[in-house]
Parts: structure tokens; C-alpha cells; sequence
């Protein structure tokens, strides 16, 4: 874990879903090819919209840590 | 001397404020209402402009004919607001000056946001559902994909309504067989709330209606007729339709009073801006996770005149908040539909379809002109 350097932190605790998804997918649409998002997240929605998601768009989820009332989604841009 | 309290927008949540304030002021505050149109617009009902169900004139009325008497009405638009001078400065030069401010300015589309995209039909504007209409008209079979290019957008529900009144269009053209309705929703299920996709996803299976989720539109190529998403799928068209992107009214990013996104940072309970304490926002325009639809705005306006009227009388601030209400209807085709009713705390609920909430719809549509702007409607 200590070796991925995050890029950008979004945090969406408190957004009902969709809202942690859309806003990773804005930034992804933003960033550039290789940089490392972190999404932290209390909706439960998210543990399965956003790996969903990242798998379709074919992007790498780094890792999910589950934090105290939130969750940590860290992907890396692929493509 | 009576306090000044400007609302910028003519819509439901600022045409609803202006006549509460003024209704319960007692002559301590005195209302304007600034819109550029000074006609007042019945967005819910370009999308049956689209299919052919309704005629744009019966969408909008004068503004002055839904405001009361002692409501000002400046049929000029504002350019920018000046929160530490108190200050709406107009198009012609001239200032107004608010001891309270409403910013209902709503939201604007803007399909040149996605690369292509200028070839896509859109029921978002009333010269957009005319265009889509004219072009459904012609239309003699092959693809139809109905995608959305941006969240958030108004109205959640509209694209599948949208598929659904579609679907009933074609078949009574006889069109239905040669034609494939594809839906590309930019999330895992049919729209935003998960309770009512799992209601209406087997009704668009049923109908031959394709769901494609995930699809969250990047590019369109006209000369290829395709739309490209950002996952990396690519599908052709023969007639596309996309849901614009929004965002903020430009005078809201003009005055430095919104994100990057140009949605007013608002207070989820009290819709008092986070900033500054003398500006309200409602509807559309504010940046709250609730649905962008007059639903809101129409629950919203009684917080707000309630919060600017105690300002106004110097009372303490009014105990009741919004809490998250939404309540509306969701056209499920063949004379059907469904309501989605919610708040901040429940989840949504949605009966099963059925021909008393689709004339529930078309009897609250008519109606409105009579009920929501004046304050008629029971909440």
C-alpha cells in the first residue's frame, strides 16, 4: 500500500450513490493515463458500483481499504 | 422601509418563492422576480413535445400572469452578482440592490461539451423536443440509441421515459418492427435510483427496449453515425439522442458563486448558500445530491420564503428544513406509469405501474399552471 502514490483524493463521504461513482468517473475523464485515484466513500453502493465499473472501463483497481464508516477506492488510470 | 428581496429565475422554484414571500410579508418586504424571458416554461412537457403528445404553446405562459400583483417582474437578464456590495447588476447597465437574494436560476445544457455531439437530437430545450420530433416524423426504421452525456442532468427518470413513450410512438406508426430502441445509461442500471431500475428493467426487456449500462458517452462521430463511450464501447446509430451535459448559469461562474460546475454550494437542510448568508439558492441551480427536477425546487421554495421571511420580520429561524422530498411520476408506456417518492432518509418507492398514475401525471400537468406557481398545492 505504501508504495502507490496517490494522485488525486476525492472524497465523497456523505454522497449518496451515484455520486462517488460520477465523480471518479469525472476525474478519470480529466486525468491522464497512469495517475492513481483515491475515492473514500460511506455508500454502501459503492462496494459494488465501483469495481464494477473500473472492470468494464478496463482501468485497475489498486486496492479497497475499509476504513472506520468509509471505504477507500484506489484506482489507477490504464488507458 | 421594506426589505428588498430579489429572486433571479422565473421558473417554479423562483415564481413559488416570489409568491410566498410577498403573500406572508405584510408589506415588509418588497419582491421582485428578474428573468430574461419573462415567459415562464413548463419543462416537464417537452417530452412529449418530442413524441408528438403535446404542442409547445401549451408549455409556457407570461411570467407576470403566475406572479401576484405586488411582485415585480424585470423581464431583463442579470449579468452578475456583487454578494459584498448586495448587488445584481442587469444586461442594460442598471443595478438592483437585495437585502435578500434567491438565485433560481436553474440549469443550461451544453451538448458542444462532447466532441461530436452536435449531430444528437435532445428533448432538453423546447426547440431541441420540436427538432426531435420533426426528425421521428421522418424516421422510417433502423437504430435508435438514447444515451446520457453528463450526470447530473435534470429530470432522472426522463431517458426512460423517454424509451418508453418512444416504443409507443413507433408501434402506432407501424415503425416498431424495424426499428432497435437502445438505452445507454451511464450507470450500472437503468437510471439513478436503484429501487425503480429494478422496477422498470424487466418492462424495457419486455418492450425489446436494450439496456446497455455503463456507457457514460465520451465522443460522437457523425460521418461514422457512432457514439463512443468512455469505457471504450462504440455503437452505430441511424438516429441518436443524447441527454446534454449541464452545468450552472454562466452568471453564477461570473459571480463567483458556484464550483467548478458552476452548482451553488448550498446547505442540504436550510438551501442558505455556504458563503454568503444573505443569498438563497433552489432547484436546479444549487449543488445538493437530490434530483434535478421541479419536483424539488416546488418542495424546496416554502423553505426558502419561510427562512427569508423570518430574516425579514427579524424572528428566529423557522425550525422546518427541507429534508430531501422528491415526489414524482415515471411514464412506463402503454398508458402506464409509476411515482418515485423520497427524501434524504427513505430510500425510493414506486408502486407498480398502473393507468391511474399516467392520468395522474397528465391531470397534474394541466393543473399546474392553476396550483404549484401560487402556493395551491397541499405539500
Amino acid at each position: 500500500m505504501s508504495t502507490v502514490q496517490v494522485d488525486r483524493t476525492i472524497d465523497a463521504r456523505g454522497m449518496a450513490c451515484p455520486g462517488p461513482l460520477m465523480s471518479l468517473i469525472g476525474a478519470i475523464r480529466q486525468g491522464q493515463v497512469a495517475q492513481v485515484f483515491e475515492v473514500l466513500s460511506s455508500d454502501e453502493g459503492s462496494k459494488s458500483d465501483i469495481p464494477a465499473w473500473v472492470a468494464k472501463a478496463r482501468h485497475e483497481l489498486v486496492a479497497v481499504v475499509p476504513e472506520d464508516g468509509y471505504a477507500r477506492f484506489i484506482v489507477r488510470k490504464a488507458r | 422601509m421594506a426589505a428588498e428581496v430579489v429572486i433571479l429565475g422565473g421558473g417554479v422554484g423562483g415564481t413559488l418563492t416570489a409568491n410566498l414571500v410577498a403573500r406572508h410579508a405584510g408589506g415588509q418586504a418588497h419582491v421582485t422576480v428578474v428573468d430574461f424571458t419573462g415567459r415562464h416554461v413548463y419543462q416537464p412537457g417537452f417530452l412529449y413535445v418530442a413524441v408528438g403528445q403535446e404542442k409547445p404553446a401549451n408549455l409556457s405562459r407570461e411570467e407576470t400572469r403566475l406572479l401576484r400583483k405586488d411582485v415585480d417582474l424585470v423581464t431583463e437578464a442579470a449579468v452578475a452578482v456583487d454578494p459584498a456590495g448586495r448587488t445584481v447588476r442587469l444586461a442594460s447597465g442598471r443595478t438592483l440592490t437585495y437585502d435578500y437574494l434567491v438565485l433560481a436560476t436553474g440549469s443550461r445544457t451544453v451538448m458542444d461539451e462532447v466532441p461530436g455531439a452536435g449531430a444528437a437530437y435532445d428533448f432538453y430545450t423546447m426547440d431541441g423536443a420540436v427538432r426531435l420530433h420533426e426528425a421521428l416524423q421522418k424516421f422510417a426504421g433502423g437504430k435508435i440509441l438514447v444515451g446520457v452525456a453528463g450526470i447530473p442532468y435534470k429530470c432522472p427518470p426522463a431517458p426512460v421515459e423517454f424509451v418508453f413513450l418512444l416504443d409507443d410512438y413507433l408501434r402506432a406508426r407501424g415503425n416498431r418492427d424495424r426499428t432497435e430502441i437502445t438505452l445507454l445509461s451511464p450507470l450500472n442500471r437503468a437510471f439513478t435510483i436503484e429501487t425503480t431500475s429494478k422496477l422498470v428493467q424487466p418492462i424495457l426487456a419486455e418492450r425489446d427496449i436494450e439496456l446497455c449500462t455503463f456507457f457514460n458517452v465520451e465522443t460522437v462521430d457523425p460521418e461514422a453515425r457512432t457514439v463512443n463511450s468512455l469505457e471504450g464501447e462504440s455503437f452505430e446509430y441511424d438516429l441518436l439522442v443524447l441527454v446534454p451535459p449541464h452545468r450552472g448559469q454562466k452568471l453564477i461562474e461570473d459571480s463567483g458563486l458556484g464550483d467548478e460546475r458552476g452548482w451553488v454550494p448550498v446547505d442540504k437542510s436550510t438551501l442558505r448558500h455556504e458563503e454568503f448568508d444573505r443569498i438563497w439558492a433552489l432547484g436546479d441551480a444549487t449543488n445538493i445530491p437530490i434530483s434535478k427536477s421541479g419536483s424539488v425546487a416546488h418542495y424546496e421554495a416554502p423553505i426558502v420564503a419561510e427562512q427569508i421571511l423570518a430574516a425579514v420580520k427579524g424572528e428566529p429561524a423557522p425550525v422546518r428544513v427541507y429534508e430531501g422530498k422528491v415526489m414524482c411520476f415515471l411514464e412506463t408506456g402503454h398508458g402506464q406509469a409509476t411515482t418515485i417518492r423520497f427524501d434524504y432518509e427513505h430510500p425510493a418507492r414506486s408502486p407498480r405501474p398502473a393507468r391511474v398514475w399516467h392520468w395522474g401525471k397528465a391531470l397534474f400537468n394541466k393543473a399546474y399552471w392553476h396550483t404549484v406557481p401560487q402556493g395551491r398545492l397541499p405539500e
